[in-house]
């Protein structure tokens, strides 16, 4: 679980430089990320975790937050 | 690290530069000036296979790994720089529906597509919107079992001989991306003539006009149009592009080869010129630039690894670039020469020109790969 929210959290420490993401922080709304994350992060998920994000998992409320994306990768690798 | 391609790679390069030789080049000329793809092209294309190179094999593709596939563009791109667009185009569209598309839309449109019974087209541009695609002005309205579409596309490449249309339009303003038969009521297409460089890519402009599509159409969801859908096919779109730019950077370099070898002034052939062995060194190192941006971008997209869409844009940028100056350099080596349809150098610096607009401009590419180095450095 911590070892997920890890992975996760450097990823997107690329993207966020000196600020410090807290867990229920909206990712989009702070101004950091440009129009190709959103791309990037799910092909970032599907390498790191082996999972596939699928069309019906493209809501936004499973990558709005830190911790609401540990809680969709927790999902979904219950779904494997 | 190790950059060097496979066995595989190889024999698949040399088959794939046999293939341009034999089968695209004889007709580059003749599609150009015509403003339309050579059939003989475009049946070669389909019957090697090569139409269905970036569909998996499960779906009658060929299955290739994306070097091999960056391979196959860089060489047909060395050809006919509408040849490889068509190959882009088919592309973009066959992998939206093979990533977001349903498990009846792969089934029913990928084997046909990988086989070339259906071609593929991109409708994301309009008149008033080209950089800005997040304000598409088509628009779908969902009603009973159908989505209504209307709207105005331009600048669709192989808009005039595809047979299905990905088509971007707004839901509920949300940018969403569906699939439009050219065959639907409601839908019709105009050729348009009259293009500077890739003349044969047979562009047209797209009319939707209360198009009536099945909600089965949609490809992935409602708002996900830009941001998956769009943006993975330009990924695409930009990684081919680039490939394409570097063959077409060899070709204006073997020409000037040639041409240098066998052209004499002041007594001695213009080789032995150190001004022309000047301008033979920039192409040359030019091309091999751009050939490693690409071949780095393709390995990152091979492994799966996210850092490939940037560098994919740094590909691009470089790749368009160089190749404008590549094609310049390559007219003023063949001076007046290089100034006529007798040598496919003309036809190259015109083609050059298109890649520093189409699929992202250098304009786009510099914001998008700053404001990425600014945030990550």
């Amino acid at each position: 679980m911590e070892n997920v929210e890890m992975k996760i959290r450097k990823f997107l420490s690329r993207f966020f430089r000196k600020h410090e993401l807290q867990g229920n922080e909206d990712i989009f709304s702070l101004g950091f990320v440009n129009s190709l994350f959103a791309m990037q992060l799910v092909m970032f998920l599907e390498k790191e975790f082996g999972i596939t994000v699928d069309t019906k998992d493209l809501d936004l409320e499973n990558f709005r937050t830190l911790n609401a994306i540990v809680s969709f990768i927790d999902k979904k690798k219950v779904e494997v | 690290m190790k950059i060097e391609l496979t066995e595989d790679q190889l024999k698949m390069q040399a088959e794939f530069r046999e293939f341009v030789d034999n089968d695209i080049i004889p007709f580059a000329a003749e599609s150009d000036r015509e403003e339309r793809m050579h059939p003989k092209v475009l049946e070669k294309i389909i019957e090697k296979g090569y139409i269905g190179s970036m569909l998996p094999v499960e779906y009658g593709g060929m299955g290739m790994d994306m070097v091999t596939l960056g391979i196959l563009n860089e060489e047909v791109g060395r050809g006919c720089s509408s040849a490889r667009s068509l190959l882009t185009v088919h592309g973009m569209v066959a992998l939206a529906i093979l990533r977001w598309g349903t498990k009846e839309q792969k089934q029913y449109w990928l084997p046909k597509m990988a086989k070339g019974e259906i071609i593929g087209a991109f409708g994301l541009t309009e008149p008033n919107v080209g950089s800005d695609a997040k304000s598409v002005e088509a628009s779908a309205v969902e009603e009973d079992d159908f989505y209504i579409i209307n709207g105005h596309k331009k600048w669709t490449t192989m808009g005039q001989i595809a047979d299905v249309f990905l088509i971007f339009a707004r839901c509920n303003d949300k940018p969403t991306a569906f699939l439009v038969e050219k065959d639907r009521a409601g839908f019709s297409t105009t050729p348009m003539k009259g293009l500077m460089g890739a003349r044969a890519s047979m562009i047209a402009e797209l009319h939707l006009d209360t198009c009536r599509i099945p909600k089965e159409n949609l490809v992935g969801k409602v708002g996900a149009g830009l941001s998956h859908v769009a943006l993975a096919c330009l990924d695409y779109g930009r990684y081919t592009v680039a490939w394409g730019c570097v063959g077409l950077g060899q070709a204006c370099l073997e020409a000037s080869i040639k041409y240098s070898r066998k052209r004499k002034q002041f007594g001695t052939p213009l080789r032995e010129n150190q001004l022309i062995q000047q301008l033979i060194t920039k192409m040359l190192v030019n091309v091999k630039a751009a050939r490693l941006l690409c071949y780095n971008a393709g390995y990152l997209k091979e492994i799966g690894d996210p850092d490939t869409i940037m560098e994919t844009w740094v590909a691009k940028y470089f790749a368009s670039k160089m190749v404008n100056e590549v094609a310049s350099e390559a007219v003023q080596i063949h001076g007046g020469n290089g100034c006529h349809s007798d040598y496919p150098v003309e036809r190259y610096y015109r083609d050059a020109r298109i890649n520093e607009i189409i699929e992202g401009t250098t304009q786009m590419h510099e914001v998008l790969i700053a404001m990425n180095a600014f945030r990550t450095i």
